[in-house]
């Protein structure tokens, strides 16, 4: 059926901020969502409240509602907009659960809108665990032993049927959230309680454990005629136990028979044809690995973060194609854009695709690291290699997360002897199995070691219950390993090549140049760098080759320009990267080339902004005339998306790989500053490498980064600064702080999202913070200090982004952070324009800017964040790259800063490009950020100066008070508008709280308090109830009464890490319970503004295009 | 150097292994290791996409006497089962991998591992080979015949021994793996079962799940050598016929359209890859040689009557052309790729064919239904008569 005439406007949905489980392959999945319905002539209506995705820009839909994704906001939208049809398949839980609220409120059936994509039914039968189990069985599958519980006793007695191990798992919650494993009844008990509150239906199944068994999924499509296919078969390299997203998972799958594989596939379709499936879905079985026995685990009947990776692994556009059949196409109508051949096929892949899982649970502290049924990662890389050690090896290194690939670090470094000094100790391998026994984050790294200390694969397969396909894969490359350690190290040791038969073996398994180098340096005691290992490799002629994704294995001339690299061949390695299709007829003229740097895979501090920096920059260059290049390696993202640029490296951002693409394509330009750290931390090496990096350049970018320089700076221009200072041990750390007095805020240099910085207040925590720092094994030393910054108390934080061109510095914006100084940028709430700051304050940060952008010779884009106190303006740093805030900015303000900077760096000035200074705009946007506590259960909840937030959302509207409320709502806090507020505040903020507490009174809420708190309340004429401390046996106790789910909101300020840990137990019951906390009063002014906004007036809901234009 | 001994100081016992080309007649090259003792194979080299069911492929008849490239990374990870065998013994003159797994396979149900297999099938074997580079050459020239020879050999000799195979094209290899005499299969009876039908087989190569499918569909089978004739097959009065797939140019086979056409329009007539193509041609139709052929587990066929469209498992190198169909036979099955003819209607005769592989093994098994097709299509016929 060719496409839906009746169909004219439609509502297309995000994903809202980016969580855990939820992440920016939604933004990917949208993006080609708005821009597949765009090209058939529709008019988009799309609703997202995070600011920091590609879909949200102005231009890909008619109207870019960054609202709330509330039920009452998306029904007002679809009242202003009146579209025939909801799209929600492609946002995720998110959406699918918006579209589910409207359609059971009936708004949908009032208003005439269809829901496309997925029918509620459709949504329904995947959604829920009963009505799942019972549609498969009564196909005939099997599904493992289960029922539902609804109490924690229910819960119990289902535990008798399955056995234990017993699975938990939360009935509509995102990526498992608040499931788990239980060996025994207590741990049951606990789990279940656990999932019984994640659950919005307060409903758990409890289920047969499957640990161990082979975890796959596929990817599949099929539409209305019933024409159905597998995108992609993935199978899990950690089997079942640990979630799928935490999972290093490879495609195709691997290890089975093509008679099993063809009925799983038949499964596949028989689940997608009796729920009458259209578009794209995910469906995830298990697999016994000694029986072959299989069980389905469950269905998605929408685009997936698996999907995302399905189609970056094998190139074809899931979510495009997915769209195009809502509205009304079939498979069988709709081309593969890559082939131009029929879109209704199975790709073939010639080379293996590795997913690795990238965590942060160092910002967790107190968490337990182990993996389980609750996904825990924070983002991903993918590589493609000729092989999967080459692959896997490849994924590993794009991660970044301090081990070279398969590299392992004792966390008892210093007892930990590397096998290569000839030295065993068999205590080393008892306890790298007592690590394996428990999935970690970097499980492979404690296998891989401990086969180097002699684990047998017996004994690797009974701990890991990994495939002994993948054990012994791990073993061939410990073999070439122990292969190097030989007398290729020590040819390159003495700076000679080795052959290039040895070269091949070597690159063919993964190995990086600065594995190689770690490799020789311990092996033969000789110092090289990677760089010249490089040389000494390129010296025998080894390169990469650089091989086409074209979906069919070679079979068809492809049309995309979407390339890995491989050593894996023992041919010479072309010229050009390999170009399937034919010479064009028509010389087209040569045009400049520029690379992309991305920013790999999404972590706390770097995620999905720098993507959407990296591909508005790619349309500006594209724009202006250049053909662009873009590297990455994160399957996430828009940025990998072949679709985006003119050619799509994927490949990871490291020095090696970047430069052997500069080889091939030999780029006018290379881009460093619009995918954070990553490609900024590269910019000086491929400098020296002779690679033209365009905008500032690298020595400015490290003149802002390097401590002593930028005091010098700060120093030249006459700017304040709090005092800092440098120590190199616990001395001069303490000496440092008594010079500049307390409190001081200390980190390590060369961080980023503020990893492992504290605020500390005396003596004593400052000795502890040495010595923690000192058991991480990062050690303190000339090589590696500590700073310690005079600490500015109750400070207003600015953050300024702004574009130059080495003669003028123009702002976009200046930002006012709504929590005081000491709460990581990322993590505190923000406002454009400032609602507090002077004209005259405004002024002299416009000012510092203009000093500080000329004087670095910034090219492009820069964020300085400064500090208000008393009236005086200090500046804290420079970032001359893109911000986290750039997306926000541009998403508020309506200026496309990145085209600024991108035609700048293009060798424009701002005048002739036309971005001048602006007024600020009338409305207020606010940005909020999104913390996944209740994901890593028993951290701190604080917000402090290390960054916690995985996302962002934005509110809009004419007052403060209510885009403050709205990026609340948006950011899922269940804005209270009366009810019991529970008060518990450190006697420092007493006085303070009283004129909010005031208007709160007058409001109607109702206080309960800790005695301290309630006896200040009284004597300012207000009533409390009592509530007794967490240790005082009185009742009624603050914790009970927490528990007792009466609390609307929960203002809780600490700051010293005392009364942290004190409040902590309070703050994790609060999450648990979706209670909102409070825990700055600068927060809770903020809330107070917008509730006293609400209650004078209604927000108002306008799409961005109409606050720009 | 190849890609699987990189790093590997041989742990898998006795394989032994050599320097090895595959040389093709247009004189490219590729290098690779041979694994076994086996070293020298003659053939046609072609490509297929498959990422699964390494073994079924091998024992295909329809490769017979064919140089099988490959293109998935890893071949060989889950080993061999006889049970899924398509042929007695492995059928391929040669293989290449662009690296086979030579460790131990512990999957549960392998019970050897592909090397071995490969060894006592005498099946030539060449890993390490950049296929990618192999596949894309094959793509752009056309399926073309190969020598596999030692590196030792030189390019010289090696190209004229590849330039020395016969063409595919006018060669009959389908007589060389027919079976030699007939034979009969029976489908199990249940009680209560009505008698079977019987069905007259040609055999040019089947495959055994083939065979597994008729007999699922309860029919009685007897399987003739290709080159029977009509008359000797007429004499058991058959319900019905089926073509099988095999190997080699369809046009080669005159004596399989000869008895073809005996039985078109009288009793049902199905015919498979091989089969289907003799089933053109005893219309009058042409075929013709495909350039590099389609072998793959994933090639969309459009149904033209319904438009609905199957994956299908393919592999052949020739193909009917349409437009030599005359009237009363219609293509009605098309494959979205390259449009070429997957399927024929008969108008007035209970007959039909399809070029893939509805049996699949390896591969989806979306047309299995056309077992059903042709069953419903005797059993309704002479439930009339």
């Amino acid at each position: 059926m060719p496409k839906r005439k009746d169909l004219e406007t439609v509502m297309i949905l995000g994903s809202g901020p980016i969580v855990i489980g939820q992440a920016c392959e939604f933004d990917y999945s949208a993006t080609q969502g708005c821009k597949a319905l765009k090209e058939e002539g529709l008019r988009l209506v799309l609703l997202n409240s995070n600011p920091a995705t590609v879909m949200t820009d102005p231009e890909l839909s008619d109207r870019t509602y960054v609202e709330p994704m509330t039920g009452a906001i998306a029904e007002e939208i679809l009242r202003l907009e009146r579209p025939q049809a909801i799209l929600p398949t492609l946002g995720g839980q998110t959406a699918l659960n918006l579209a589910i609220e409207l359609h059971e409120k009936g708004v949908l059936a009032e208003l005439g809108v269809e829901m496309i994509g997925s029918s509620p039914d459709v949504i329904e039968i995947a959604e829920s665990r009963e009505r799942f189990r019972h549609t498969m069985a009564s196909l005939g599958l099997d599904i493992p032993n289960s029922a539902l519980a609804h109490s924690v006793e229910e819960a119990v007695d289902t535990a008798r049927m399955t056995g234990f191990p017993a699975i938990i798992r939360p009935s509509f919650t995102l990526g498992g959230t608040g499931g788990g494993i239980a060996k025994n009844q207590e741990e049951l008990e606990l789990l279940a309680w656990k999932g019984l509150n994640a659950s919005p239906i307060h409903q758990i199944l409890v289920e047969e454990s499957l640990i161990g068994w082979k975890e796959m999924e596929l990817e599949m499509i099929r539409d209305l005629a019933d024409n159905a296919i597998i995108v992609c078969g993935i199978e899990n390299v950690d089997p079942m136990g640990v979630h799928t997203g935490d999972s290093i998972t490879v495609a195709p799958i691997q290890t089975l028979t093509d008679v099993e594989y063809q009925a799983m596939r038949d499964e596949a379709l028989t689940v997608a044809r009796a729920v009458g499936l259209n578009g794209g879905c995910n469906i995830q079985f298990a697999v016994h690995p000694s029986t072959g026995r299989r069980v389905v685990i469950e269905m998605n009947p929408r685009v997936s973060r698996s999907s995302a990776l399905a189609s970056k692994a094998t190139g074809f556009p899931i979510a495009r194609v997915a769209a195009k059949l809502s509205i009304g196409y079939f498979l069988s109508e709709l081309k593969n854009g890559i082939t131009s051949k029929s879109a209704c096929f199975e790709p073939a892949l010639d080379y293996c695709v590795v997913k690795a899982p990238r965590f942060n649970f160092e910002k967790f502290i107190g968490a337990s690291s182990v993996l389980g049924l609750e996904m825990r990662a924070v983002g991903e890389t993918m590589a493609l290699g000729g092989n999967f050690r080459e692959a896997l090896q490849k994924a590993l290194r794009g991660l970044e997360n301090g081990l070279m690939s398969l590299e392992y670090e004792s966390p008892q470094s210093t007892n930990y002897i590397p096998e290569s000094t000839g030295v065993k100790d068999p205590r080393i391998l008892e306890d790298l199995k007592r690590n394996l026994a428990k999935p970690m984050p970097e499980r492979l790294n404690v296998l891989y070691e401990a086969l180097r200390q002699g684990l047998t694969r017996a004994e690797a397969m009974e701990l890991t219950t990994l495939d002994s396909w993948f054990i012994i894969q791990l073993e061939m490359i410990l073999e070439t390993e122990r292969f190097m350690e030989g007398e290729f190290a020590r040819l390159i040791g003495a700076a000679v090549s080795p052959s290039k038969s040895s070269w091949l073996k070597v690159k063919a398994q993964g190995f990086s140049d600065s594995q190689i180098a770690k490799i020789t340096l311990r092996s033969t005691g000789v110092k090289v760098s990677p760089v010249e290992v490089g040389i000494l490799r390129e010296k025998a002629g080894v390169r990469p080759h650089f091989r086409q994704v074209d979906t069919c294995a070679g079979e068809f001339f492809a049309q995309t320009p979407y390339y890995y690299s491989s050593y894996d061949s023992p041919e010479e390695p072309q010229k050009l990267p390999e170009e399937n299709n034919k010479p064009l007829e028509i010389k087209e003229p040569k045009k400049q080339k520029v690379m992309i740097l991305g920013g790999g895979p999404n972590r706390i501090g770097q995620g999905i902004e720098f993507d959407y920096c990296c591909v508005k920059a790619a349309q500006a260059f594209s724009d202006m005339g250049f053909s662009t290049i873009m590297v990455n390696s994160n399957p996430e993202t828009v940025s990998t998306d072949y679709d985006q640029v003119g050619r799509l490296y994927f490949e990871p951002v490291t020095l090696e790989d970047v430069l052997a693409i500069c080889q091939v394509e030999d780029p006018d330009g290379v881009i460093v500053q619009l995918g954070g750290q990553t490609p900024l931390n590269l910019a000086r090496s491929l400098a020296a490498s002779g690679v033209p990096i365009w905008g500032t350049p690298p020595e400015a970018i490290f003149r802002a980064e390097d401590r002593h320089d930028w005091n010098e700076l700060v120093k030249k221009l006459v700017l304040n600064q709090p005092p800092a200072r440098m120590a190199q041990d616990e001395k001069s750390a303490l000496a440092v702080a008594g010079e500049i007095g307390y409190p001081v805020i200390v980190r390590p240099s060369f961080v980023l999202g503020g990893r492992a910085m504290r605020i500390i207040d005396n003596t004593d925590d400052l000795k502890a913070y040495v010595e923690g720092f000192n058991k991480s094994g990062l050690g303190l030393g000339p090589d590696n200090p500590i700073l310690v910054d005079k600490f500015l108390e109750d400070a207003v934080e600015i953050d300024v982004d702004a574009v130059a061109d080495g003669r003028q510095v123009v702002i976009a914006a200046i930002m006012e952070h709504i929590e005081r100084a000491g709460v990581h940028s990322g993590d505190s709430s923000c406002c454009i324009p400032p609602f507090t700051l002077s004209s005259q304050i405004q002024e002299e940060i416009t000012r510092q800017t203009e000093l500080l952008g000329l004087e670095l010779g910034v090219l492009g884009l820069m964020n300085i964040q400064f500090a208000v106190k008393d009236g005086l303006v200090y500046v804290l740093e420079a970032n001359p790259r893109a911000s986290r805030t750039a997306p926000f900015v541009a998403k508020a303000t309506g200026r496309n800063l990145i085209q600024a900077a991108c035609e700048v760096m293009a060798g424009k000035t701002l005048k002739e490009v036309g971005f001048q200074p602006e007024s600020p705009p009338d409305y207020f946007a606010v940005k909020e950020a999104v913390i996944p506590w209740s994901r890593f259960f028993g951290a701190e909840v604080f917000l402090g100066p290390e960054m916690h937030s995985t996302g962002e959302v934005m509110g809009l509207d004419r007052t403060f008070g209510h885009a403050f409320l709205k990026a609340q709502l948006a950011a899922g806090t269940d804005v209270p508008l009366g009810g019991e507020i529970l008060l518990t505040v450190a006697d420092k903020d007493k006085q303070e709280l009283m004129p909010l507490a005031q208007e709160l009174y007058k409001m109607g809420f109702i206080f309960k308090a800790t005695p301290g708190t309630v006896k200040t309340l009284a004597q300012n004429g207000m009533e409390a109830g009592t509530l007794y401390n967490i240790n005082d046996s009185r009742k009624p106790n603050v914790l009970e009464f927490l528990k007792s789910g009466k609390v609307r909101m929960f203002v809780n300020t600490a700051f010293d890490p005392q009364s942290v840990r004190d409040s902590s137990l309070l703050r994790a019951e609060a999450i648990n319970r979706g209670v909102p906390i409070m825990t700055t009063l600068a927060g809770l002014a903020a809330m107070v503004e917008g509730l006293k906004s609400i209650k004078k007036a209604n927000w108002n809901v306008l799409p961005l295009q109409g606050y720009h234009d | 150097m190849n890609s699987l001994t990189q790093g590997v100081s041989n742990p898998y016992g006795k394989i032994l292994f050599t320097d090895a080309t595959l040389t093709l007649d247009d004189g490219a090259s590729f290098k690779g290791v041979a694994v076994g003792k086996n070293v020298e194979a003659r053939g046609e080299a072609i490509f297929i996409t498959a990422m699964s069911g390494y073994q079924e492929v091998l024992t295909d008849p329809s490769y017979h006497g064919q140089i099988v490239v490959f293109t998935t990374a890893h071949v060989g990870n889950y080993g061999t089962n006889p049970a899924v065998n398509q042929a007695l013994r492995p059928q391929v003159a040669g293989v290449i991998f662009h690296e086979l797994w030579l460790p131990e396979a512990l999957h549960w149900h392998s019970d050897a591992s592909l090397p071995d297999w490969l060894e006592s099938g005498k099946v030539v074997a060449l890993t390490g080979v950049d296929t990618r580079r192999l596949t894309l050459h094959l793509r752009d020239y056309g399926a073309r015949n190969g020598y596999i020879g030692p590196a030792s050999l030189g390019l010289d000799k090696a190209l004229a021994r590849a330039k020395a195979i016969p063409s595919m094209n006018g060669l009959d290899l389908a007589i060389r793996v027919t079976t030699k005499t007939p034979y009969k299969k029976y489908a199990p009876t249940l009680e209560g079962d009505p008698e079977h039908f019987r069905v007259a087989v040609l055999d040019f190569g089947m495959k055994q799940a083939i065979v597994d499918r008729l007999l699922a569909e309860g029919l009685d089978l007897t399987v003739w050598p290709g080159n029977t004739p009509a008359e000797k097959i007429a004499e058991e009065k058959p319900h019905g016929l089926f073509l099988a797939n095999g190997p080699g140019d369809p046009a080669a086979c005159d004596y399989a359209v000869r008895t073809t056409k005996a039985f078109l329009g009288r009793i049902p007539v199905f015919g498979i890859c091989l089969g289907h193509q003799i089933m053109g041609l005893a219309t009058g139709a042409k075929t013709y040689k495909l350039p590099f052929g389609h072998h793959g587990l994933n090639h969309p066929v459009l149904l033209s009557d319904s438009g609905r469209v199957l994956i299908t498992s393919q592999n052949h190198g020739f193909a009917v052309d349409p437009d030599t169909l005359p009237q009363g036979v219609r293509a009605n099955m098309w494959n979205l790729n390259d449009d070429t003819v997957e399927g024929l209607i008969w108008d007035d005769a209970p007959a039909f064919c399809c070029q893939f592989h509805p049996e699949a093994s390896p591969g989806p098994h979306d047309s299995h239904r056309l077992f059903a097709k042709f069953s419903h299509m005797i059993k309704e016929l002479y439930a009339q008569a």
